[in-house]
């Protein structure tokens, strides 16, 4: 009886573990990129989405200018603005980076947009994103394409 | 002794003040209550009209949205798929209706399919200009398409974005804005049931 009981108790608190091992980061200079995610699509009439979380631990300010990838012919960076309860998504020109913080894109504020797709985005697997900043240059991350109704990146916010 | 028939009428008249009093807030109140009741009437994929009448006797959960929208309206889809998985067996009085902004595009790329990646129970509908403005304007909300060169088609669309509650009577009970947690939506919706 409290074996079975041990062992879940283990794997629960394994599993997230191993998730967020899973989170590919990758760094460059001051930058540091991880927990990159998107929502499997159908077909491709509809624009994808792409989240992030990126980190500055150095003493200058970055901005993130743009994206790019294989699987859309039209990535953008958007803002989801709320004004009284009204949602729009104007084009963002850039995302400030600021010496010392760490910037999400998460869902209700910045996101890709990633419009005219290739391919359909299948849940499971992954695609290449590349950031461009404006000091520490190109950074390029693994996506991980999560379930349609994913909410957060399957290993968290990264730290 | 006629001192004592003098007070107890004066009791009678400030009581029965009382009770006119409460029956006149009451009534108020009551009015009030029924004073908002938001409707629609929109087809759905199939083509069938369905109403906002069709679903007295259970909770409806409106959201006013558009397929094209890769942030907000599937964030707020998976909350409500999250909350009809939460609430169980209870979920079976619980309808959530997504009703297209954009409803070209939407008929055209398929709202049954798209909604029902999120959860089966979620009743997509889209109607013509002049249903969809009918509903907008029936509840009070905001959608108006943008000109907009950083979107698909060149156009998005800028709408309410909050999920609003209506009552097994059809009456307005409350809007859960935008980023309100499946947790704490389950739970209101629970206190209802
Ligand atoms: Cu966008």
């Amino acid at each position: 009886m409290m074996k079975p009981l041990i062992a879940g108790l283990g794997l629960a608190t394994l599993l997230p573990a191993l998730a967020l091992a899973d989170c590919a980061k990758v760094s460059q200079g001051d930058l540091s990129v991880s927990a990159a995610w998107s929502r499997a699509t159908i077909g491709t009439a509809r624009p994808a989405v792409f989240y992030v979380t990126i980190q500055n631990t150095g003493s200058t300010d970055d901005r993130l200018t743009g994206i790019e990838t294989p699987v859309a012919g039209m990535p953008m960076l958007h803002e989801t603005v709320m004004t009284e309860g009204v949602a729009s998504m104007p084009h963002a020109a850039a995302i400030d980076i600021p010496a010392g913080e760490t910037i999400s894109l998460a869902p209700g504020g910045f996101h890709g947009m990633l419009m005219d797709l290739e391919a359909e985005l299948k849940e499971g697997e992954s695609f290449p994103m590349t950031l461009q900043f404006e000091k520490a240059g190109k950074v390029s991350i693994d996506t991980e394409i999560l379930p349609i109704r994913a909410r957060e990146a399957a290993c968290g916010v990264a730290p | 002794m006629l001192k004592t028939i003098r007070i107890a009428l004066w009791i009678a008249v400030a009581v029965s003040l009382v009770v006119v009093g409460v029956l006149f807030w009451r009534a108020d109140r009551q009015e009030q209550a029924v004073a908002f009741r938001p409707e629609f009437s929109l087809p759905d994929e199939a083509g069938t009209i369905r109403t906002s009448e069709e679903f007295r006797g259970k909770h409806v959960l409106v959201f006013f949205g558009f397929t094209n929208c890769p942030d907000i309206c599937p964030t707020t889809m998976s909350e409500v798929a999250q909350v009809m998985d939460d609430l169980g067996p209870e979920a079976e009085d619980v309808q959530p209706v997504f009703i297209s902004v954009d409803p070209v595009r939407d008929r055209e790329s398929g709202l049954d399919e798209y909604l029902a990646a999120f959860h089966p129970a979620i009743l997509g509908l889209a109607g013509d200009e002049a249903q969809t403005r009918a509903a907008v304007e029936s509840f009070k909300v905001f959608a108006d398409p943008e000109k907009a060169a950083s979107a698909p088609g060149g156009y998005t669309m800028s709408h309410s974005s909050s999920l609003y509650l209506i009552g097994p009577q059809g009456d307005w009970l409350r809007q859960f804005e935008y980023g309100t947690s499946a947790d704490d939506i389950t739970a209101d919706l629970k206190e209802r049931l």
